[in-house]
């Protein structure tokens, strides 16, 4: 549901580096989203198809979405694991003195610009 | 054919919104208004308990609310009927939460220059109010007893971000299978920092309690 929130704040910055930049159109876009973000790729995809025609600069840009895994590090038997998968609780060890290291951002990586 | 040039930007999505929430943390410090961002599901009780709170008090705080809503102004002219305070509805135009930039132009709209407390009653949603920093000095959040003891475990960021919970209507819990100690558990699991408050705004229990957290955290600002 707040994939279209999301969609806006992106758009906002793509614009205002692609006028910094002094760039005539912006024609790809490369995001990394994190399996644990919150984010549902076909929700987003669709979000920014509807706000991108109301920009300047990226009308007819392209969207690509790279997915990272969610990974999980345990204190106290000091392995990873897989998030979505296991959850708060260590597979391994059954603590729940775990925090997450990757999966929860979504980072802006590139984009293409003529 | 033009040349495409690739630019690297590895910056976050939220980058800019957190930017800004910082900036108006700072400028609501150097005007001494202290802003708490009121999050929960639709219908555990925000506009009740936010009634019952601010009647508690007003006589010690010049007290705004600014109400946010997808479309409508019902909760902003049921707290202004009920309370007499300063009161305005924010709407969002079908986000499903607020952002620093809103709550900004919210401020604008209400004037803090007469407030030392304002009330930011987020839209009604467990997951997107939790992503976005509102620039608030507190967040707090009403889990009510009907919505089950499982909350922290389906929506855990928002536990983790909260400074306060409160679990309102607990007066209901001999009706549902709530199980109390598993809902504490699960919240400090999240968020060991947190502070949890048993309430049931509609029969008057643990508002007092609620009231008194409030004056604590805005003396100890008011200190920083």
């Amino acid at each position: 549901m707040h994939e279209l929130g999301i969609v806006v704040h992106v758009i906002k910055q793509i614009e205002d580096l692609a006028t910094k930049q002094n760039a005539k159109e912006v024609v790809e876009l490369t995001l990394e989203v994190g399996e644990v973000s919150g984010v549902v790729k076909e929700y987003f995809y669709d979000a920014f198809e509807w706000a991108k025609k109301r920009t300047e600069h990226m009308k007819n840009c392209k969207l690509n979405l790279i997915i990272i895994q969610g990974i999980t590090y345990c204190e106290n038997c000091e392995k990873t694991y897989s998030t979505t998968e296991y959850g708060k609780e260590c597979p391994y060890c059954h603590s729940d003195k775990t925090y997450l290291i990757t999966g929860k951002d979504v980072m802006i990586k590139n984009i293409k610009v003529i | 054919m033009e040349k495409i040039r690739t630019i690297t930007v590895n910056r976050s999505a939220y980058a800019d919104n957190d930017l800004e929430a910082n900036i108006l943390r700072e400028y609501l410090k150097d005007k001494g208004t202290f802003l708490v961002n009121l999050m929960s599901s639709p219908g555990a009780g925000k506009t009740t308990t936010l009634t019952k709170l601010i009647n508690l008090l007003k006589k010690d705080y010049r007290i705004g609310v600014m109400e946010a809503d997808i479309d409508s102004d019902v909760d902003a002219l049921s707290i202004a009927k009920n309370t007499g305070v300063k009161s305005i509805q924010i709407h969002t135009s079908g986000m499903c939460h607020l952002d620093a930039g809103m709550t900004k132009s919210g401020l604008e709209e209400i004037d803090i220059s007469d407030l030392d407390l304002i009330f930011l009653e987020n839209v009604g949603n467990l997951v997107c109010p939790a992503e976005f920093d509102t620039g608030a000095c507190l967040d707090v959040m009403i889990l009510s007893v009907p919505e089950g003891d499982d909350k922290p475990l389906k929506y855990p960021l928002i536990f983790e971000k909260c400074d306060l919970v409160i679990i309102n209507k607990i007066d209901a819990l001999p009706y549902f299978n709530f199980d109390m100690e598993r809902c504490y558990q699960d919240i400090y699991r999240r968020n060991k920092n947190a502070t949890i408050i048993q309430i049931s705004a509609k029969n008057n229990i643990g508002i007092n309690e609620v009231a008194d957290y409030f004056k604590n955290k805005i003396k100890n600002w008011k200190e920083k």
